[in-house]
């Protein structure tokens, strides 16, 4: 049995926490010391038009039209919507469907890569972050095209931006990277310290936050020491490590475990003082907006058992799967491929799904994994496993008896559905294995679906 | 769509899980119940032996009877029949007739498990709902108690044991005599309290050198098993802690008042039921309430209840019955308790900021 499973130990924990939670295998050890490697330019890249929160970007370019390397091509669909800019120096092949790892298909944009092209950036110029106000910045992270990198894919600018009354007093960097197999954050914590420390004075000064806490869960000392060495001595930016246990990235967790304050129930971080920006995020805004550039890439872990190099690269949007799966090898046994990680990462039906800004990491699980033996479904023996996992503290049990007796008005009403996130920590204690993050996804749709039709 | 060799498969997330699945739960209580099973069998020889083996068999036929007519398919592997059989033959008298035991197993599974729905559905602890058929039709062969460590024990059976299906067990007296044990009177030391008001020392009870039911005479015993089970995070300790503080609760004023008429604290603890109840019983799973407050309620409720009937009821023990009424309560408890969610309102302060305030 995995050491930390047995909860009463918790009780010598050093570092701050939030209640609830699971502790996986983290397989970090894979990739953990593999530095950040550039990956080669795949032949054809795929740019979805939608590959954030919001409205989808429309396309600037038309067939046969050649484009340079960080040149915009597609522009935002209003405030709540990203620019997207060319990954690589090339000509627009065509605007069509690709697939996505979440089923529909989607408008793209087709980049035909001119392998012989310096793919210099040339779309850039040098400005000074610190005498931009604070307006300015929220428009240039918008025309940067940023995202939240960990996996939300939250339009950046727009959380910069609290809503009516709310002030944002404090900032909080995430770098917990609490899924197991990942560590691209990992690495830019350590590679990229100077970036990071650079997008969190950025984003203080366009929120008007006084103070910014980098959360670290604490598998990753090393990443704690390295800011720590970076940072000046009278500084309001401090590093906090956190415990290691998932769901710490979760950022109403990371909120509880650093500041214990709770995001109101139905609310928003804004709601007590607080903006949440991935590590990853923040290192891309201190890169791109001095130099006003555009989103045009990002780090990927490749990891798991499937994976024959695993190691973290640095992707061009629009990457095909495949290429990349390609470059980092697969094994003969590799039948899983997950986009994210393996707690709530999406497996892909097809390898020609293109890496977006929101793709953190390609997990390839082995058709021989202990996790992949089909395990039988019980009924729930209301062990309250779940009840003990659950980070919410919702009732995953009495949810799921609801569930399977179709009563998704009342798990909604009287046992707090919405609140649900679908972290997966019930399912993966489930000693009856029943998929209740599953059962709540198919609720929470058949709700929404309910209440358009009412 | 092709990956190496393999098929792509498509499963949802999360990928990643606990290797710990219903049959290891149930396996570990299994072994956690195996050194009470192995003291009882030590402290009443033969006859506890086969006691254990007729109703786990019995058990587990009837397990296998019933998925199978209901059409469940093999329901034994997940060890959770092998549990009720075991705690049934624990709760009963050693030299219990066979064909009783075998009625009692039947009814457990078959009555308080099988008709509910098997593993997860039952409203009560299967067992106990064995044992509560059989006291009421049998309460004379389920009060007649012989002595522990009697000499002899693992070379003959008592003589109830082997008693012909459908008739009464033989008086046991003349047998009992003939062990050349003294001062043994066939009672328990619960027996003793409530109608002599004389305590058995509670050291005896601790090590479980008295009279009683096949399993339940070793409180250090039991408690140790129980540990093992609670520090593995496969029983609630909760539950048998809330037991044993309801049940010391419920019995220190009366003690305080009269302590030459009702039992101090620590032989409440110690005698009878009660350390099984508590550990072994009471934690059962799928009868007892999912939420925390509820499982310290139900489990405060069960002491409370055992000490009352203990004290006040016609009977000297009241374990079973408080087991069973709180395992009936035990939706409604959940129901009161539903833990607060995080980022809810507290009672009495607003969390959520009114907008437009600072």
């Amino acid at each position: 049995m995995h050491f930390q499973q047995m909860g009463y130990l918790s009780l010598l924990q050093r570092h701050k926490t939030f209640s609830h939670g699971v502790y996986p295998l983290e397989h970090k050890e894979l990739t953990a010391g593999k530095p950040i490697k550039r990956l080669p330019f795949a032949p054809l890249l795929v740019i979805p038009l939608s590959q954030h929160r919001g409205q989808p970007a429309v396309p600037l370019v038309k067939p046969g039209q050649e484009v340079v390397r960080g040149e915009p091509i597609a522009r935002a669909d209003g405030f709540m919507s990203v620019p997207m800019h060319a990954p690589a120096t090339g000509v627009i092949k065509a605007i069509d469907l690709c697939p996505t790892a979440a089923g529909p298909k989607t408008e793209a944009i087709y980049l035909k890569v001119y392998q012989g092209a310096s793919q210099q950036v040339l779309y850039q110029a040098p400005r000074e972050p610190s005498l931009l106000s604070p307006q300015e910045i929220v428009a240039a992270t918008q025309e940067a095209g940023l995202v939240g990198l960990g996996g939300a894919a939250f339009p950046s600018h727009v959380k910069m931006c609290p809503p009516e009354g709310r002030r944002i007093e404090t900032l909080v960097a995430n770098g917990c990277e609490c899924e197991p197999y990942l560590t691209c954050d990992h690495r830019i914590m350590l590679e990229r310290t100077d970036h990071l420390i650079a997008g969190i004075r950025i984003a203080m000064r366009a929120v008007g936050a006084k103070r910014a806490i980098i959360g670290v869960e604490d598998n990753k000392l090393d990443a704690v020491g390295a800011i720590r060495a970076r940072l000046p001595a009278d500084t309001n930016i401090r590093v906090e490590a956190v415990e290691t246990k998932y769901p710490q990235g979760a950022e109403k967790m990371l909120i509880k475990s650093l500041l214990k304050k709770e995001v109101p129930s139905g609310g928003l971080p804004a709601d007590i003082g607080v903006a949440v920006y991935n590590v990853g995020t923040l290192a891309q805004l201190g890169e791109l907006l001095p130099q006003t550039r555009g989103l045009i890439e990002r780090v990927v872990t490749v990891s798991g058992p499937g994976a024959t190099s695993p190691g973290n690269y640095l992707v061009p949007i629009g990457t095909p799967l495949r290429f990349l799966l390609e470059q980092a090898g697969a094994t003969p046994e590799a039948n899983e491929v997950i986009l994210g990680g393996p707690m709530m990462g999406m497996s892909v039906g097809s390898l020609d799904v293109p890496i977006t800004k929101a793709v953190s990491g390609v997990v390839v699980l082995e058709h021989d994994d202990p996790g992949q033996a089909p395990r039988s479904v019980y009924p729930c023996i209301k062990c309250s496993y779940c009840l003990d996992a659950c980070p919410m503290q919702l009732n995953p049990s009495m949810l799921g008896q609801l569930a399977a007796s179709r009563e998704y008005a009342r798990m909604e009403d009287s046992y707090h559905l919405n609140d649900c996130f679908e972290c997966g920590c019930c399912s993966y204690v489930c000693p009856s294995n029943i998929p209740l993050t599953q059962y709540f996804r198919i609720a929470k749709a058949l709700n929404r679906e309910a209440k358009l039709n009412a | 769509m092709r990956l190496g060799s393999r098929q792509v498969e498509i499963r949802t997330s999360p990928h990643a899980k606990r290797a710990l699945g219903v049959e290891d739960i149930m396996r570990n209580v299994v072994y956690a119940l195996l050194p009470i099973a192995a003291f009882a069998v030590f402290a009443f020889g033969l006859s506890a032996l086969v006691l254990l083996l007729t109703t786990t068999l019995v058990c587990m036929g009837t397990e296998y009877l019933f998925s199978r007519i209901s059409g469940r398919g093999n329901t034994l592997a997940d060890y959770s029949v092998v549990i009720t059989g075991i705690l049934l033959a624990l709760t009963l008298p050693p030299g219990f007739p066979l064909w009783m035991a075998a009625v009692a197993a039947f009814v457990a599974v078959g009555l308080g498990k099988s008709l509910f729905g098997g593993l997860g559905f039952n409203v009560m602890n299967p067992a106990l709902v064995g044992r509560a058929f059989v006291q009421a039709a049998f309460p004379v062969a389920i009060t007649t108690w012989t002595p522990a460590f009697a000499p002899g024990r693992f070379l003959e059976l008592i003589p109830s044991t082997l008693t012909p299906p459908l008739l009464q067990p033989p008086a046991l007296g003349a047998w009992i005599a003939g062990l050349g044990l003294d001062g043994f009177t066939g009672a328990t030391p619960l027996g003793i309290q409530k109608f002599d008001h004389i305590e058995t020392a509670s050291l005896d009870l601790f090590f479980g050198t008295v009279p009683g039911s096949a399993g339940e005479t070793s409180a250090l015993l039991i408690g140790v098993c129980g540990l093992y089970l609670a520090v593995r995070r496969m029983l609630d300790v909760r539950i048998p802690l809330g037991v044993m503080l309801g049940a010391v609760a419920t019995a220190l004023p009366f003690w305080m008042l009269a302590p030459q008429l009702y039992p101090s604290p620590l032989f409440v603890l110690f005698s009878g039921g009660l350390m099984l109840g508590a550990w072994f019983m009471a934690s059962d799973m799928v009868a007892s309430p999912v939420t925390p407050w509820g499982a310290v309620i139900y489990g405060v409720l069960i002491g409370a209840l055992t000490v009352v009937i203990r004290l006040f009821g016609g009977l000297n023990e009241g374990v079973m019955y408080a087991i069973l009424l709180a395992n009936a309560l035990s939706p409604l408890i959940a129901a009161w308790t539903q833990p607060r969610v995080f980022g809810a309102r507290p009672r009495g302060r607003g969390l959520v900021r009114k907008p437009g305030g600072s």
